[in-house]
Protein backbone atom coordinates (compact mmCIF):
# COMPACT_ATOMS: atom_id res chain seq x y z
CA UNK A 1 0.00 0.00 0.00
CA UNK A 2 1.51 3.00 -1.41
CA UNK A 3 0.47 6.51 -0.07
CA UNK A 4 -0.44 8.86 -3.01
CA UNK A 5 2.35 11.52 -2.83
CA UNK A 6 1.68 14.89 -2.14
CA UNK A 7 2.02 17.49 -4.51
CA UNK A 8 5.09 19.74 -2.98
CA UNK A 9 3.31 22.75 -1.88
CA UNK A 10 4.97 25.64 -4.08
CA UNK A 11 6.20 28.43 -1.51
CA UNK A 12 5.02 31.84 -1.74
CA UNK A 13 8.23 33.85 -2.45
CA UNK A 14 7.80 36.44 0.27
CA UNK A 15 10.50 39.08 0.93
CA UNK A 16 9.55 39.29 4.54
CA UNK A 17 11.84 36.52 5.80
CA UNK A 18 14.50 38.91 4.22
CA UNK A 19 13.12 41.46 6.23
CA UNK A 20 12.83 40.04 9.56
CA UNK A 21 16.40 38.60 9.45
CA UNK A 22 18.97 40.70 7.41
CA UNK A 23 16.92 43.82 8.30
CA UNK A 24 17.99 44.86 11.84
CA UNK A 25 21.35 44.05 11.26
CA UNK A 26 21.65 45.94 8.17
CA UNK A 27 19.83 48.87 9.73
CA UNK A 28 22.21 48.71 12.67
CA UNK A 29 25.52 48.52 11.08
CA UNK A 30 23.79 51.67 8.61
CA UNK A 31 22.62 53.68 11.71
CA UNK A 32 25.39 53.35 13.83
CA UNK A 33 28.52 52.51 12.28
CA UNK A 34 28.10 54.05 8.03
CA UNK A 35 26.89 57.07 9.37
CA UNK A 36 28.51 57.75 12.34
CA UNK A 37 31.96 57.48 10.45
CA UNK A 38 30.82 59.15 7.42
CA UNK A 39 30.12 62.24 9.84
CA UNK A 40 33.11 62.11 11.81
CA UNK A 41 34.78 62.55 8.27
CA UNK A 42 32.53 65.46 6.96
CA UNK A 43 33.20 66.85 10.50
CA UNK A 44 37.14 66.46 10.28
CA UNK A 45 36.69 69.12 7.67
CA UNK A 46 35.09 71.54 9.52
CA UNK A 47 36.26 74.59 12.16
CA UNK A 48 36.67 74.51 15.68
CA UNK A 49 33.75 76.40 17.42
CA UNK A 50 34.85 79.26 19.50
CA UNK A 51 33.80 77.68 22.88
CA UNK A 52 34.14 74.04 21.58
CA UNK A 53 31.91 72.18 19.28
CA UNK A 54 32.10 72.61 15.84
CA UNK A 55 31.07 75.38 13.36
CA UNK A 56 30.03 74.27 10.02
CA UNK A 57 32.60 76.14 7.62
CA UNK A 58 34.63 73.98 5.31
CA UNK A 59 38.51 74.45 6.54
CA UNK A 60 41.27 71.67 6.20
CA UNK A 61 43.11 73.24 9.53
CA UNK A 62 42.43 69.76 11.38
CA UNK A 63 44.65 68.21 8.90
CA UNK A 64 47.29 71.22 9.22
CA UNK A 65 46.95 70.54 12.88
CA UNK A 66 48.02 67.18 12.75
CA UNK A 67 51.28 68.48 11.20
CA UNK A 68 52.49 70.15 14.31
CA UNK A 69 55.18 69.54 15.84
CA UNK A 70 53.56 68.51 18.83
CA UNK A 71 51.04 66.13 17.47
CA UNK A 72 53.35 64.84 15.12
CA UNK A 73 55.38 64.13 17.67
CA UNK A 74 52.74 61.90 19.19
CA UNK A 75 51.68 60.10 15.76
CA UNK A 76 55.65 59.33 15.66
CA UNK A 77 55.39 57.30 18.80
CA UNK A 78 52.61 55.80 18.49
CA UNK A 79 52.79 54.14 15.44
CA UNK A 80 56.31 53.21 16.49
CA UNK A 81 54.90 51.65 19.29
CA UNK A 82 52.47 50.14 17.45
CA UNK A 83 54.82 48.44 14.86
CA UNK A 84 57.05 47.23 18.03
CA UNK A 85 54.13 45.78 19.53
CA UNK A 86 53.25 44.26 16.47
CA UNK A 87 56.94 42.73 16.12
CA UNK A 88 56.88 41.57 19.62
CA UNK A 89 53.49 39.74 19.46
CA UNK A 90 54.65 38.10 16.03
CA UNK A 91 57.82 36.94 17.89
CA UNK A 92 56.58 35.90 20.34
CA UNK A 93 53.44 34.25 19.38
CA UNK A 94 54.06 32.44 16.62
CA UNK A 95 56.85 29.62 18.39
CA UNK A 96 53.53 29.44 21.22
CA UNK A 97 51.07 28.93 18.11
CA UNK A 98 53.31 26.83 16.50
CA UNK A 99 53.51 24.56 20.02
CA UNK A 100 49.89 24.56 20.96
CA UNK A 101 49.16 23.64 16.82
CA UNK A 102 51.74 20.28 17.23
CA UNK A 103 49.38 19.34 20.23
CA UNK A 104 46.67 16.70 19.49
CA UNK A 105 43.15 18.28 19.33
CA UNK A 106 42.35 18.09 22.83
CA UNK A 107 44.99 19.33 24.30
CA UNK A 108 45.09 21.99 22.45
CA UNK A 109 41.64 23.04 23.04
CA UNK A 110 42.58 23.19 26.12
CA UNK A 111 45.94 25.25 26.42
CA UNK A 112 43.57 27.60 24.12
CA UNK A 113 41.14 28.13 26.63
CA UNK A 114 44.28 28.62 29.22
CA UNK A 115 44.97 31.49 27.04
CA UNK A 116 41.44 33.05 27.16
CA UNK A 117 40.96 32.25 30.77
CA UNK A 118 42.83 35.13 32.14
CA UNK A 119 41.57 37.70 30.09
CA UNK A 120 38.19 37.43 31.75
CA UNK A 121 39.77 38.95 34.10
CA UNK A 122 38.80 43.02 33.89
CA UNK A 123 41.85 44.42 31.75
CA UNK A 124 42.65 47.26 33.90
CA UNK A 125 42.98 45.58 36.92
CA UNK A 126 45.63 43.34 34.79
CA UNK A 127 47.35 46.20 33.96
CA UNK A 128 47.36 48.07 37.30
CA UNK A 129 48.80 44.55 38.53
CA UNK A 130 51.71 45.29 36.44
CA UNK A 131 52.11 48.46 37.85
CA UNK A 132 52.10 47.20 41.84
CA UNK A 133 54.59 44.71 40.48
CA UNK A 134 56.79 47.41 38.82
CA UNK A 135 56.57 50.06 41.71
CA UNK A 136 59.63 52.21 42.26
CA UNK A 137 59.94 50.24 46.43
CA UNK A 138 57.97 47.30 44.30
CA UNK A 139 58.59 43.39 43.98
CA UNK A 140 60.62 43.48 40.29
CA UNK A 141 62.76 46.32 42.14
CA UNK A 142 63.48 44.76 45.41
CA UNK A 143 64.16 41.46 43.58
CA UNK A 144 66.54 43.22 41.59
CA UNK A 145 68.36 44.84 44.23
CA UNK A 146 68.72 41.68 46.05
CA UNK A 147 70.02 39.82 42.72
CA UNK A 148 72.25 42.76 42.93
CA UNK A 149 71.67 43.70 39.51
CA UNK A 150 70.74 46.96 40.26
CA UNK A 151 72.33 49.47 42.93
CA UNK A 152 69.10 51.69 43.57
CA UNK A 153 65.09 51.33 42.63
CA UNK A 154 64.46 51.73 39.13
CA UNK A 155 61.47 53.95 37.93
CA UNK A 156 59.75 51.33 35.65
CA UNK A 157 56.62 52.99 35.87
CA UNK A 158 54.98 55.97 34.07
CA UNK A 159 57.39 55.08 31.24
CA UNK A 160 57.11 53.72 27.54
CA UNK A 161 59.10 50.91 28.29
CA UNK A 162 55.70 49.74 30.87
CA UNK A 163 53.57 50.60 28.37
CA UNK A 164 55.14 48.37 25.88
CA UNK A 165 55.02 45.42 28.38
CA UNK A 166 51.25 46.29 28.93
CA UNK A 167 50.31 46.60 24.79
CA UNK A 168 52.41 43.30 24.57
CA UNK A 169 50.68 40.91 26.97
CA UNK A 170 47.02 42.50 26.10
CA UNK A 171 47.56 42.13 22.08
CA UNK A 172 49.35 38.66 22.08
CA UNK A 173 46.06 36.41 22.41
CA UNK A 174 45.04 38.33 19.37
CA UNK A 175 48.17 37.61 17.66
CA UNK A 176 48.57 33.83 18.96
CA UNK A 177 45.04 32.73 18.35
CA UNK A 178 44.92 33.51 14.41
CA UNK A 179 48.05 32.08 13.83
CA UNK A 180 47.65 29.43 15.65
CA UNK A 181 44.00 28.34 13.49
CA UNK A 182 46.39 28.72 10.07
CA UNK A 183 49.28 26.80 11.34
CA UNK A 184 46.82 24.19 12.79
CA UNK A 185 44.86 23.92 9.17
CA UNK A 186 48.19 23.42 7.76
CA UNK A 187 49.04 19.63 6.23
CA UNK A 188 51.34 17.39 7.90
CA UNK A 189 51.73 15.55 4.94
CA UNK A 190 53.01 18.54 2.99
CA UNK A 191 55.69 19.06 5.78
CA UNK A 192 56.76 15.54 5.65
CA UNK A 193 56.68 15.91 1.84
CA UNK A 194 58.85 18.95 1.81
CA UNK A 195 61.49 16.33 4.47
CA UNK A 196 61.44 13.58 2.23
CA UNK A 197 62.10 15.57 -0.87
CA UNK A 198 65.60 16.43 1.64
CA UNK A 199 64.99 20.07 2.53
CA UNK A 200 66.25 20.95 6.23
CA UNK A 201 63.70 21.46 8.79
CA UNK A 202 64.73 25.34 8.27
CA UNK A 203 64.47 25.15 4.41
CA UNK A 204 60.75 23.36 4.87
CA UNK A 205 59.89 26.16 7.47
CA UNK A 206 60.75 29.49 5.30
CA UNK A 207 59.41 27.41 1.66
CA UNK A 208 56.48 25.82 3.39
CA UNK A 209 55.02 26.83 6.80
CA UNK A 210 55.68 30.89 6.91
CA UNK A 211 53.96 31.10 3.27
CA UNK A 212 50.56 29.15 4.41
CA UNK A 213 50.21 30.29 7.41
CA UNK A 214 50.90 34.08 6.23
CA UNK A 215 47.14 34.39 6.01
CA UNK A 216 47.42 34.11 9.99
CA UNK A 217 50.02 36.07 10.12
CA UNK A 218 48.69 39.02 8.63
CA UNK A 219 45.45 38.72 10.35
CA UNK A 220 47.70 38.90 13.56
CA UNK A 221 49.14 41.95 12.50
CA UNK A 222 45.97 43.65 12.12
CA UNK A 223 44.71 42.51 15.20
CA UNK A 224 47.54 43.93 17.05
CA UNK A 225 48.61 46.86 15.34
CA UNK A 226 45.28 48.05 14.25
CA UNK A 227 44.41 48.56 18.27
CA UNK A 228 47.44 49.60 19.72
CA UNK A 229 47.43 52.18 17.61
CA UNK A 230 44.12 53.28 19.34
CA UNK A 231 44.64 52.30 22.62
CA UNK A 232 44.32 54.88 25.18
CA UNK A 233 43.33 53.01 28.70
CA UNK A 234 46.65 51.40 28.76
CA UNK A 235 48.82 54.49 28.33
CA UNK A 236 46.00 55.84 31.42
CA UNK A 237 46.64 53.02 33.49
CA UNK A 238 50.54 52.74 32.67
CA UNK A 239 51.31 55.97 31.62
CA UNK A 240 50.12 58.08 34.45
CA UNK A 241 49.50 60.52 31.93
CA UNK A 242 52.80 61.43 30.89
CA UNK A 243 52.94 58.51 27.71
CA UNK A 244 50.62 59.92 25.20
CA UNK A 245 49.38 58.08 22.14
CA UNK A 246 46.83 59.09 19.61
CA UNK A 247 43.97 57.50 21.18
CA UNK A 248 44.47 59.96 24.22
CA UNK A 249 44.40 62.80 21.83
CA UNK A 250 41.93 62.05 20.07
CA UNK A 251 39.90 61.22 23.74
CA UNK A 252 41.12 64.66 25.37
CA UNK A 253 39.94 66.50 22.19
CA UNK A 254 36.17 65.07 23.25
CA UNK A 255 36.98 65.94 27.06
CA UNK A 256 38.38 69.21 28.41
CA UNK A 257 40.16 70.23 25.14
CA UNK A 258 37.12 70.28 22.87
CA UNK A 259 38.53 70.38 19.65
CA UNK A 260 35.84 68.19 17.46
CA UNK A 261 37.39 68.79 14.02
CA UNK A 262 41.28 67.34 15.38
CA UNK A 263 40.05 64.55 17.15
CA UNK A 264 37.62 63.61 13.98
CA UNK A 265 40.78 63.99 11.85
CA UNK A 266 43.17 62.22 13.97
CA UNK A 267 40.48 59.26 13.82
CA UNK A 268 40.81 59.85 10.09
CA UNK A 269 43.97 59.20 10.24
CA UNK A 270 43.42 55.51 12.18
CA UNK A 271 40.19 54.81 9.66
CA UNK A 272 42.58 55.31 6.42
CA UNK A 273 45.35 53.45 8.19
CA UNK A 274 43.23 50.54 9.19
CA UNK A 275 41.24 50.80 5.49
CA UNK A 276 44.76 50.65 4.01
CA UNK A 277 45.89 47.42 6.02
CA UNK A 278 42.93 45.81 5.29
CA UNK A 279 43.02 46.77 1.31
CA UNK A 280 46.42 44.69 1.47
CA UNK A 281 44.90 42.02 3.27
CA UNK A 282 41.92 41.71 0.62
CA UNK A 283 44.52 41.07 -1.87
CA UNK A 284 45.61 37.55 -1.16
CA UNK A 285 42.76 36.45 1.15
CA UNK A 286 38.98 37.10 1.52
CA UNK A 287 37.84 39.24 5.06
CA UNK A 288 35.81 36.64 5.91
CA UNK A 289 38.44 34.61 6.63
CA UNK A 290 39.86 36.34 8.62
CA UNK A 291 40.05 34.82 12.53
CA UNK A 292 38.54 37.27 14.60
CA UNK A 293 37.57 35.45 17.49
CA UNK B 1 73.59 4.18 15.79
CA UNK B 2 75.51 7.57 17.74
CA UNK B 3 73.92 9.69 15.30
CA UNK B 4 70.55 8.08 15.89
CA UNK B 5 71.07 8.66 19.70
CA UNK B 6 71.83 12.39 19.01
CA UNK B 7 68.72 12.90 17.24
CA UNK B 8 66.33 11.57 19.00
CA UNK B 9 68.75 13.42 22.38
CA UNK B 10 68.06 16.84 20.18
CA UNK B 11 64.19 15.67 19.38
CA UNK B 12 63.92 15.51 23.29
CA UNK B 13 65.39 19.01 24.23
CA UNK B 14 63.88 20.61 21.59
CA UNK B 15 60.65 19.42 23.16
CA UNK B 16 61.93 20.36 26.65
CA UNK B 17 62.81 23.75 25.23
CA UNK B 18 59.21 23.86 23.79
CA UNK B 19 57.47 23.13 27.00
CA UNK B 20 59.46 25.80 28.53
CA UNK B 21 58.38 27.94 26.00
CA UNK B 22 55.03 27.46 26.59
CA UNK B 23 55.36 27.67 30.37
CA UNK B 24 56.89 31.18 30.02
CA UNK B 25 53.99 32.38 28.09
CA UNK B 26 51.10 31.47 30.15
CA UNK B 27 53.03 32.96 33.36
CA UNK B 28 53.21 36.34 31.45
CA UNK B 29 49.00 35.99 30.95
CA UNK B 30 48.67 34.55 34.49
CA UNK B 31 51.21 36.75 36.50
CA UNK B 32 48.85 39.91 36.31
CA UNK B 33 45.96 37.74 37.84
CA UNK B 34 47.72 36.46 40.44
CA UNK B 35 48.70 39.91 41.27
CA UNK B 36 45.61 41.15 41.37
CA UNK B 37 44.12 38.53 43.49
CA UNK B 38 47.07 38.56 45.87
CA UNK B 39 46.65 42.44 46.45
CA UNK B 40 42.65 41.89 47.59
CA UNK B 41 44.21 40.80 50.50
CA UNK B 42 46.75 43.17 51.01
CA UNK B 43 46.26 45.40 54.49
CA UNK B 44 46.48 48.88 53.01
CA UNK B 45 43.73 51.67 52.11
CA UNK B 46 44.61 51.83 49.01
CA UNK B 47 46.96 49.79 46.69
CA UNK B 48 50.53 50.55 45.89
CA UNK B 49 52.60 48.56 48.15
CA UNK B 50 52.26 45.03 49.78
CA UNK B 51 52.10 45.97 53.56
CA UNK B 52 50.47 42.68 55.27
CA UNK B 53 47.63 39.98 55.14
CA UNK B 54 43.98 40.50 55.74
CA UNK B 55 40.67 39.09 54.52
CA UNK B 56 39.23 42.55 55.80
CA UNK B 57 38.58 43.64 52.09
CA UNK B 58 35.87 40.54 51.43
CA UNK B 59 34.51 41.26 54.58
CA UNK B 60 33.70 45.06 53.58
CA UNK B 61 33.09 44.30 50.02
CA UNK B 62 30.26 42.14 51.35
CA UNK B 63 29.17 44.40 53.81
CA UNK B 64 28.43 46.64 50.87
CA UNK B 65 29.56 49.69 52.35
CA UNK B 66 31.14 50.73 49.04
CA UNK B 67 28.08 51.31 47.18
CA UNK B 68 29.99 53.08 44.41
CA UNK B 69 31.18 49.72 43.68
CA UNK B 70 28.16 47.79 44.12
CA UNK B 71 26.58 50.75 41.76
CA UNK B 72 28.95 50.25 39.28
CA UNK B 73 28.84 46.71 39.22
CA UNK B 74 24.81 46.39 38.69
CA UNK B 75 25.00 49.11 36.06
CA UNK B 76 27.63 46.74 34.06
CA UNK B 77 25.74 43.93 34.25
CA UNK B 78 22.43 45.25 33.71
CA UNK B 79 24.07 46.87 30.49
CA UNK B 80 25.86 43.64 29.51
CA UNK B 81 22.98 41.08 30.16
CA UNK B 82 20.55 43.78 27.96
CA UNK B 83 23.35 44.04 25.47
CA UNK B 84 23.78 40.12 25.13
CA UNK B 85 20.24 39.74 24.81
CA UNK B 86 19.99 42.61 21.88
CA UNK B 87 23.03 41.36 19.87
CA UNK B 88 22.84 37.89 20.27
CA UNK B 89 18.49 38.51 18.97
CA UNK B 90 20.27 40.46 16.49
CA UNK B 91 23.32 38.38 15.33
CA UNK B 92 21.03 35.00 14.89
CA UNK B 93 18.73 36.43 13.08
CA UNK B 94 21.52 38.37 10.71
CA UNK B 95 23.60 35.63 10.91
CA UNK B 96 20.96 33.30 9.43
CA UNK B 97 19.65 36.45 6.94
CA UNK B 98 23.14 37.83 5.51
CA UNK B 99 24.07 33.66 4.78
CA UNK B 100 21.21 32.56 3.72
CA UNK B 101 19.96 35.83 1.41
CA UNK B 102 21.43 37.62 -1.86
CA UNK B 103 19.86 41.38 -2.16
CA UNK B 104 21.26 44.89 -3.18
CA UNK B 105 23.70 46.29 -0.82
CA UNK B 106 24.90 42.93 1.03
CA UNK B 107 28.59 42.98 0.26
CA UNK B 108 28.44 46.61 1.36
CA UNK B 109 26.50 45.38 5.06
CA UNK B 110 28.79 42.31 5.06
CA UNK B 111 31.79 44.57 5.24
CA UNK B 112 30.35 47.01 7.88
CA UNK B 113 29.95 43.80 9.72
CA UNK B 114 33.66 43.80 10.06
CA UNK B 115 34.06 47.41 10.68
CA UNK B 116 33.47 47.57 14.40
CA UNK B 117 35.92 44.69 14.93
CA UNK B 118 38.52 45.97 13.27
CA UNK B 119 38.26 50.02 13.20
CA UNK B 120 39.73 50.81 16.51
CA UNK B 121 37.43 51.32 19.23
CA UNK B 122 38.42 55.37 20.13
CA UNK B 123 37.31 56.06 16.63
CA UNK B 124 33.69 54.22 16.60
CA UNK B 125 32.87 55.73 19.96
CA UNK B 126 33.51 59.47 19.36
CA UNK B 127 31.97 58.93 16.13
CA UNK B 128 28.53 57.85 17.90
CA UNK B 129 29.47 60.25 20.35
CA UNK B 130 29.61 62.99 17.49
CA UNK B 131 26.05 61.96 16.15
CA UNK B 132 24.46 62.04 19.99
CA UNK B 133 25.52 65.37 20.68
CA UNK B 134 24.66 66.62 17.36
CA UNK B 135 21.08 65.30 17.55
CA UNK B 136 20.97 66.15 20.86
CA UNK B 137 20.18 62.33 22.85
CA UNK B 138 21.26 62.61 26.23
CA UNK B 139 24.33 60.51 27.07
CA UNK B 140 23.74 57.62 29.31
CA UNK B 141 22.72 53.98 29.23
CA UNK B 142 21.33 54.13 26.51
CA UNK B 143 24.04 55.72 24.25
CA UNK B 144 26.50 53.38 26.35
CA UNK B 145 23.99 50.14 25.36
CA UNK B 146 23.99 51.18 21.66
CA UNK B 147 27.82 51.62 22.02
CA UNK B 148 28.42 47.80 23.40
CA UNK B 149 25.62 46.31 20.61
CA UNK B 150 27.43 47.88 17.78
CA UNK B 151 30.45 45.94 18.51
CA UNK B 152 28.70 42.88 19.94
CA UNK B 153 26.58 42.48 17.66
CA UNK B 154 29.19 41.91 14.62
CA UNK B 155 31.05 39.29 16.86
CA UNK B 156 28.04 37.63 17.10
CA UNK B 157 27.10 37.82 13.66
CA UNK B 158 30.64 36.15 13.01
CA UNK B 159 29.75 33.86 15.64
CA UNK B 160 26.56 32.31 13.71
CA UNK B 161 27.46 32.73 10.29
CA UNK B 162 30.78 30.30 10.95
CA UNK B 163 28.11 27.73 12.56
CA UNK B 164 25.82 27.30 9.86
CA UNK B 165 26.58 25.35 6.89
CA UNK B 166 24.95 23.50 4.11
CA UNK B 167 23.50 21.01 6.43
CA UNK B 168 21.07 23.58 8.29
CA UNK B 169 19.73 24.77 5.30
CA UNK B 170 19.07 20.98 3.81
CA UNK B 171 17.46 20.30 7.69
CA UNK B 172 15.37 23.73 7.07
CA UNK B 173 14.18 22.61 3.22
CA UNK B 174 13.04 19.34 4.84
CA UNK B 175 11.26 20.84 7.69
CA UNK B 176 8.99 23.09 5.48
CA UNK B 177 9.08 20.41 3.11
CA UNK B 178 7.43 18.44 6.18
CA UNK B 179 4.45 20.80 6.28
CA UNK B 180 6.12 23.06 9.06
CA UNK B 181 5.89 26.93 8.98
CA UNK B 182 8.97 29.46 8.58
CA UNK B 183 8.74 30.11 12.48
CA UNK B 184 7.92 26.32 12.96
CA UNK B 185 11.11 26.01 11.48
CA UNK B 186 13.44 28.44 12.90
CA UNK B 187 12.53 27.75 16.52
CA UNK B 188 12.18 23.80 16.11
CA UNK B 189 15.19 23.38 13.86
CA UNK B 190 17.06 26.48 12.91
CA UNK B 191 18.01 27.10 16.50
CA UNK B 192 18.61 24.49 17.79
CA UNK B 193 20.67 23.62 15.21
CA UNK B 194 23.04 26.46 16.08
CA UNK B 195 22.31 26.37 19.57
CA UNK B 196 26.68 25.88 20.96
CA UNK B 197 27.00 29.17 17.98
CA UNK B 198 24.32 30.92 19.84
CA UNK B 199 25.77 30.10 23.05
CA UNK B 200 29.31 31.25 22.33
CA UNK B 201 28.40 34.54 20.86
CA UNK B 202 26.13 35.28 24.16
CA UNK B 203 29.18 33.90 25.98
CA UNK B 204 31.57 36.55 24.25
CA UNK B 205 28.88 39.63 24.09
CA UNK B 206 28.17 39.39 28.24
CA UNK B 207 32.12 39.39 28.12
CA UNK B 208 33.32 42.32 25.94
CA UNK B 209 30.07 44.08 27.08
CA UNK B 210 31.02 43.93 30.93
CA UNK B 211 34.89 44.69 30.23
CA UNK B 212 34.49 47.49 27.74
CA UNK B 213 36.02 50.75 28.95
CA UNK B 214 36.33 52.74 25.94
CA UNK B 215 32.55 52.66 24.31
CA UNK B 216 31.56 53.13 28.34
CA UNK B 217 33.70 56.38 28.84
CA UNK B 218 32.93 58.29 25.98
CA UNK B 219 29.15 57.92 25.74
CA UNK B 220 28.33 58.00 29.65
CA UNK B 221 26.48 59.93 31.29
CA UNK B 222 27.51 62.21 34.10
CA UNK B 223 25.59 60.00 36.91
CA UNK B 224 26.70 56.65 36.53
CA UNK B 225 29.89 54.69 34.75
CA UNK B 226 30.30 51.08 34.51
CA UNK B 227 32.84 49.02 36.83
CA UNK B 228 35.65 49.43 34.39
CA UNK B 229 35.11 53.25 34.02
CA UNK B 230 35.48 53.81 37.64
CA UNK B 231 38.74 51.88 38.06
CA UNK B 232 39.73 53.94 35.49
CA UNK B 233 39.19 57.05 37.55
CA UNK B 234 40.17 54.77 40.58
CA UNK B 235 43.77 54.38 39.04
CA UNK B 236 44.73 58.59 39.89
CA UNK B 237 44.24 58.06 43.32
CA UNK B 238 45.19 54.39 43.88
CA UNK B 239 42.75 51.35 43.62
CA UNK B 240 41.05 50.27 46.47
CA UNK B 241 42.06 46.72 47.73
CA UNK B 242 37.98 45.91 47.63
CA UNK B 243 37.97 46.72 43.93
CA UNK B 244 40.74 43.83 43.62
CA UNK B 245 38.58 41.93 45.73
CA UNK B 246 35.38 42.43 43.24
CA UNK B 247 37.35 41.59 40.84
CA UNK B 248 38.68 38.37 42.07
CA UNK B 249 35.08 37.18 43.39
CA UNK B 250 34.16 37.65 39.36
CA UNK B 251 36.58 35.75 38.04
CA UNK B 252 36.35 32.56 40.19
CA UNK B 253 32.48 32.98 39.41
CA UNK B 254 33.02 32.80 36.01
CA UNK B 255 35.76 30.01 35.90
CA UNK B 256 33.39 27.79 38.03
CA UNK B 257 30.37 28.80 36.10
CA UNK B 258 32.28 27.53 32.90
CA UNK B 259 33.51 24.23 34.36
CA UNK B 260 29.85 23.77 35.61
CA UNK B 261 28.93 24.33 31.77
CA UNK B 262 31.77 22.30 30.65
CA UNK B 263 30.60 18.95 32.91
CA UNK B 264 26.99 19.64 32.68
CA UNK B 265 27.88 19.09 28.56
CA UNK B 266 29.89 16.19 29.23
CA UNK B 267 27.48 14.72 31.53
CA UNK B 268 24.37 15.08 28.55
CA UNK B 269 27.20 13.67 26.01
CA UNK B 270 27.65 10.78 28.22
CA UNK B 271 23.98 10.32 28.70
CA UNK B 272 23.15 10.44 24.89
CA UNK B 273 25.66 8.15 23.99
CA UNK B 274 24.61 5.71 26.56
CA UNK B 275 20.98 5.79 24.84
CA UNK B 276 22.39 5.88 21.82
CA UNK B 277 23.56 2.18 22.62
CA UNK B 278 21.08 1.36 24.12
CA UNK B 279 18.48 2.00 21.69
CA UNK B 280 21.07 0.25 19.26
CA UNK B 281 21.14 -2.95 21.22
CA UNK B 282 17.16 -2.26 21.25
CA UNK B 283 17.38 -2.64 17.69
CA UNK B 284 19.53 -4.96 16.92
CA UNK B 285 17.54 -7.87 19.26
CA UNK B 286 14.63 -6.73 17.74
CA UNK B 287 16.02 -7.40 14.29
CA UNK B 288 17.35 -10.60 15.60
CA UNK B 289 13.52 -11.77 17.03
Amino acid sequence: MTAKPQPVRKRKHSRLPLLAQAGPVSAWMILFVTIPLLYIIYISFMTRGTFGGVEHEFSITSYQTLLDVTYFKVIEKSFRAAVITTLLCLLLGYPFAYYIARKPADVASRLIMLIMIPFWTNSLMRLNAWMLLFQTNGPVNNLLLALGWIDAPKMFIYSDWLVMLGLVTNMLPFAVLPMYSSIEKLKKSLLEASADLGARPAKTFMRVTLPLTFPGIFSAIILTFIPALGIYTITDMLGGGKVLYIGNIIKNQFGAIRNWPLGAALSVLLLLITALLIFIYTRFARIEDMEVL
Amino acid sequence: MESHHSIRRRKRSFRFLGDLYAILMYAVFYIPVAVMIAFSFNDAQRNYYWQGFTTDWYGKLFSFANTDLWDALLYSVIIAVLATIISVTIGVLGGIGLKKFRFVGKKFIDMMIYVPIIVPEIVLAVAMLIIFMTIGVKLGMGTILIGHCTFCIPYAVVTIKGRISGDNETLQEASMDLGANRFQTFWKVTVPSIMPGIMSAAFLSFTLSIDDVVMSNMLAGARQSTLPVLILSLNRTGITPDANALTTVMIVALVLGMLAVNGLQRHRRKKEARLAAEAEKAISTAGGR
